[in-house]
Order: C-alpha cells, then sequence, then structure tokens
C-alpha cells in the first residue's frame, strides 16, 4: 500500500513546481485549480504535460497524498470536506507581507498550520513539509539520495504513519526529510526562522533546529 | 531583440544617496541610455523607503523631455491599487511629452505596499487585477465606455482624452512565473514581460511556451515576450561583482527583514550569477554570452536589466549604461537577427 497517487490543489508556481519533481520521481500526479477548467487545461497540458487535470471537489477521493498549494488566503474555499481520512501536505505559509493580515492568523498563538487543521474534518492527517523552500529551489535543488550537498526539508505532523509517508515523497522527489516535532512545533518551518529559505543540508538543518529550541523560553 | 533597462530609483536607508539627489542623477541616466542606444528604459513603483519613484510617469515625463528615441516605460504600474482611467491619462500624458514614446507595463505589483497605502484588500488580489486590466482594455481603445464593477464607479459613456500619439497606448503584462497570469496576459491579448528574481533561465521556458500556446487557444496574433532580470556590466567581471552583489545583498536585506528572511552577504548574491542563471553580473562579454543563452531558451523580443539593486553609485550606473549600450547591445542584437534570419521569430529555441 505505498503511496502512488500525488494530488495538488493549485496550479501556481509552487504546485506546478512540486507536481513536476512528483512525476519526474514516477508518482502520479493529478491537479485542481480554481480558475476556469480551460484555463487550467492549458496550463496543465503545456506545463506539465504528464499531469491530469482534475476537479477541486474530485481530488481527493483519487490521491494518497493531497498536496495544498494555494495562496493561504484562499484555502477556506477548497472543498475541504473531501480530505476526511486523508494524508494532507501543508506547503502554504502566513507571510504577511505577501498574503496581508489575515485576522485568523494574526490572532493566532499556534502555528499556521495548527489553524488551518482547525478547518479540515478531524480525520484529515495534516503534515508540514515543503514550505520553507524557495519554488524556484524545489526544482533546481532536487538531488537523489546519498548525493553531496542534498537539501534537507523539515516535517511536522502528529500522525506518524502520515509523517512516514510524507517523509518518504519527500525523500524521493529529492530531498533529505528532517521531522521536527508535531504541528505544534512547526512554527520553527515559518517565515522568520532561520531555517525559512535558508536551503539547508541535514546537519544544518539539525544545528538550526537545536539552536531554535534552546531559545524558546 | 531590444535591450534596455529599469530601475526602482533605489535609494538608500543607511544614510547614502537620498532621492533629492538620486532623482536628477536618474535623469542623466536615462539620458545616457538614450544617446547609447538603448532601446527602452523602465522605471518601477514601490511605495517603499528604499525605493524613489512611486510615481513612474511623473518621473519619465523629465527623462522624456531630454531624450529622443529612447522609449520610456513603467516597470511596473500596480494597476490592482490604481484607477484605469488616471492611469490611462497619465500614460497618454507621457506619450504625449515624449513624441509618442511612452509604454505602460502593468503587474499585480511584489512588495504589496500599495495595497496598504490605497485602502485596497488583500484577499481581492486576482479579482482587482482582473477587473482593472479589463476597464484600462477598454477605455485604451477609445470609447465612449460604460461600464461598471466592483471597485471603481460605474461609467457613462466616457472617453479618456486627450488621445495619445500612439493610440491606442502599447499595454504590456508584467508576471512574475505565475502560469495563470501568463494566461491571463494570452487571454487579453496583451505582450508578456517575465520578470525574474533568480532561478535558471531554463524554468522560464515552460511559461513562454504556455503563453505563446494561450495566445494561439484565444486567437489572438504573435505577441513579443520579454525578460527582466538583474544584471550589470562593469569592464571586467570582477569590478562587476565589487560594485552590483554588496548593494543587491544590502536592498535584499531591507526588504527581507520584513519578510522575514534570512540575511543574505555579498557572496549569496554572488553564487546566484552562475551559469544559465537569471542574473547577468559580468564583463561585457560575460553578459553578452548570457543575453544569448536567454534568447536560445525564451526565443524572447526584449530583455531589460535592473541595473541598480539597492544603492549603486551613478558613475558606476553611467559606465553601465555606455557598456549596455555600446558594447552589449550592438553584438547581441546582430546575433540575434541571424538566428532569427534562419530560424523564424520566436521558434528560435
Amino acid at each position: 500500500m505505498g503511496v502512488r497517487t500525488i494530488g495538488i490543489f493549485g496550479a501556481g508556481k509552487s504546485g506546478t513546481a512540486i507536481a513536476r519533481v512528483a512525476i519526474r520521481a514516477g508518482y502520479d500526479v493529478r491537479i485542481a485549480t480554481s480558475g476556469p477548467a480551460e484555463r487550467s487545461g492549458l496550463i496543465t497540458r503545456v506545463m506539465i504535460p504528464e499531469a491530469t487535470t482534475v476537479d477541486a471537489a474530485g481530488l481527493a477521493a483519487g490521491s494518497d497524498l493531497v498536496v495544498i498549494a494555494v495562496p493561504l488566503r484562499r484555502y477556506r474555499n477548497l472543498p475541504l470536506a473531501g480530505l476526511a481520512g486523508r494524508t494532507v501536505i501543508d506547503v502554504m505559509n502566513y507571510w504577511r507581507p505577501i498574503d496581508g493580515l489575515l485576522p485568523e492568523f494574526e490572532a493566532a498563538d499556534r502555528p499556521s498550520s495548527e489553524v488551518v487543521r482547525s478547518h479540515l474534518p478531524s480525520t484529515a492527517r495534516l503534515v508540514k513539509t515543503l514550505n520553507h523552500i524557495g519554488y524556484h529551489e524545489i526544482e533546481d535543488l532536487a538531488r537523489p539520495a546519498g548525493a553531496p550537498g542534498r537539501i534537507a526539508l523539515g516535517v511536522a505532523g502528529d500522525d506518524p504513519p502520515a509523517v512516514a509517508d510524507v517523509a518518504a515523497f519527500v525523500d524521493r522527489i529529492g530531498f533529505t526529510p528532517a521531522i521536527v516535532g508535531g504541528l505544534a512545533d512547526s512554527a520553527v518551518l515559518q517565515p522568520g526562522s532561520p531555517l525559512f529559505g535558508a536551503d539547508l543540508t541535514e546537519p544544518g538543518l539539525r544545528r538550526e533546529l537545536c539552536a531554535a529550541r534552546s531559545a524558546v523560553p | 531583440m531590444e535591450i534596455g533597462a529599469f530601475t526602482f530609483a533605489d535609494v538608500s536607508v543607511r544614510g547614502g544617496v537620498a532621492a533629492p539627489q538620486r532623482i536628477p542623477e536618474l535623469i542623466e541616466e536615462i539620458v545616457l541610455a538614450d544617446e547609447v542606444g538603448l532601446d527602452v528604459f523602465g522605471l518601477g513603483e514601490h511605495h517603499h523607503p528604499a525605493f524613489g519613484a512611486p510615481a513612474p510617469p511623473v518621473t519619465l515625463a523629465a527623462a522624456a523631455a531630454r531624450t529622443s528615441r529612447i522609449r520610456l516605460t513603467s516597470a511596473v504600474t500596480v494597476l490592482s491599487t490604481a484607477d484605469p482611467v488616471r492611469v490611462l491619462e497619465e500614460f497618454h500624458a507621457l506619450d504625449l511629452v515624449s513624441g509618442g514614446r511612452a509604454e505602460l507595463m502593468v503587474g499585480r505589483g511584489a512588495l504589496l505596499d500599495s495595497f496598504r497605502l490605497f485602502g485596497h484588500d488583500l484577499q481581492d488580489y486576482e479579482q482587482l487585477f482582473d477587473e482593472k486590466l479589463r476597464l484600462l482594455l477598454r477605455l485604451r481603445e477609445g470609447g465612449p465606455v460604460t461600464w461598471s464593477g466592483r471597485f471603481r464607479p460605474p461609467l457613462h459613456g466616457e472617453t479618456v482624452l486627450p488621445r495619445p500619439v500612439q493610440d491606442p497606448l502599447p499595454v504590456s503584462v508584467a508576471v512574475g512565473g505565475s502560469p495563470q497570469s501568463a494566461v491571463r496576459a494570452a487571454a487579453v491579448g496583451l505582450p508578456l514581460m517575465i520578470g525574474t528574481l533568480g532561478g535558471q533561465a531554463h524554468q522560464l521556458a515552460p511559461i513562454a511556451e504556455l503563453y505563446r500556446e494561450a495566445l494561439g487557444h484565444y486567437g489572438k496574433e504573435r505577441l513579443p515576450i520579454g525578460m527582466s532580470l538583474h544584471g550589470f556590466v562593469a569592464d571586467t567581471s570582477q569590478r562587476a561583482g565589487e560594485i552590483y552583489f554588496p548593494a543587491d545583498a544590502e536592498l535584499r536585506n531591507v526588504v527581507g527583514a520584513r519578510l522575514g528572511v534570512r540575511e543574505v552577504t555579498a557572496e549569496h548574491m554572488a553564487a546566484q550569477n552562475g551559469p544559465g542563471s537569471t542574473y547577468a553580473v559580468g564583463s561585457p562579454q560575460q553578459v553578452i554570452e548570457k543575453i544569448l543563452h536567454y534568447h536560445e531558451v525564451l526565443g524572447h523580443q526584449r530583455t531589460m536589466l535592473q541595473l541598480a539593486v539597492g544603492p549603486v553609485p551613478h558613475r558606476d550606473l553611467m559606465r553601465a549604461i555606455e557598456l549596455l549600450g555600446t558594447e552589449v547591445a550592438p553584438v547581441v542584437r546582430a546575433e540575434v537577427a541571424r538566428r532569427e534570419a534562419v530560424a523564424p521569430v520566436g521558434e528560435a529555441a
């Protein structure tokens, strides 16, 4: 029962980059976008011809992993009920200069992924990763396991089997997974953290994690 | 291939050159760009302490009065937070001042300060741009226009007057790599400018291909593609790096501090300048090779270098413009013309 099919919400910069590395790694990729169907179809056909365009409503049902790669201000518009029982990857960030002020996230004294999870069905298993690397770098820096200088990506989640599935996905698309803890610990992957946008190898990422933890009062 | 330069009129936030000195210097730089035969000069709108040109058509009009051939464009006008009627009036005015050399490049904006300043909600990011672009294009065609929408009071049979020398005014759409934006530009039949901030040039090829496919899909004629990038020319590659990367890092850190991204050094920025990258900082020969590589990948028609990212001294900018116009542009134009004689435009890749 391995993960074979990746469903991606969003055919923007991140969504298309993740789709391409996933296809290169041998996954079946399905992608759903919010725009008009003809526009989505055109984007997929030209930019990710190996991917299948599907309706947002039907994305989760046929996907072993679901990736949410839309702007954070738009995730509430997705058909979230369909995520019941699914493993879901949150690649979104609350980045105020980019997203504007989102009161729900501004007020939260917890990581953005915990806010996102509060809007998903209780049986959805949310895992945070792929959010602290630039979309260019997703394609540029993907390397096979064991390659020198391979970049590590933090993975945070509360359901160990889901975290293991996502870590295996991260590894196969070209990055060393580094499990940082539960969603409550995922602040260390967010904008403002020394890890964010830093493109670190695993030892470097571990060092930053230790430093970040010891800095917590 | 058209070769040009653009800037956000960077000023120092750390006690260096401020706007009252920088803006007259910038006008001299545009005058020199005209003299050395660059095709286009762009000025970008930001509303941020590190930049000195929040109102590009005003500053460009001063340059228009001192130049005769160079095209003058915004790069970009943040259309989402502006009134299309006013924007068109201003660029019609620039076109009249310049004798038909104005261009309007519209975009959604990257730093987003204008949303706060003009009281717009980022929740409407996509809808604002869509609605205003469609209104702008109707007004551009002439009129009278009767229109109503969400973000501006209705219009009842209005025409934007006076009409420009170039009627309709040339308008292009700048995109930052978003596929949806490239398709939108094709759907409305406007030329595309692909903006880059780093990364590899080959990653832009799918966006260019998507745009060309989309033009066909929407039944539009073939339209030009441009590319903008970080670039600088000095007499030697070492000198170019010494001038460009410390300023680039300084600006990156000023903007990055607000974005919560890690501090970078000049060495980090220099590492972006590798083979195949969308950084073209070096000697004239190196910049020629970079631009010709981009042309191989994209088959595009215009290249615009962001000569100063952060506070770069005026004398170094003057030399860069001189080298770009006299040494880089002639070689690039000749080689691209040779390639296009062999393969039709846009199919060079």
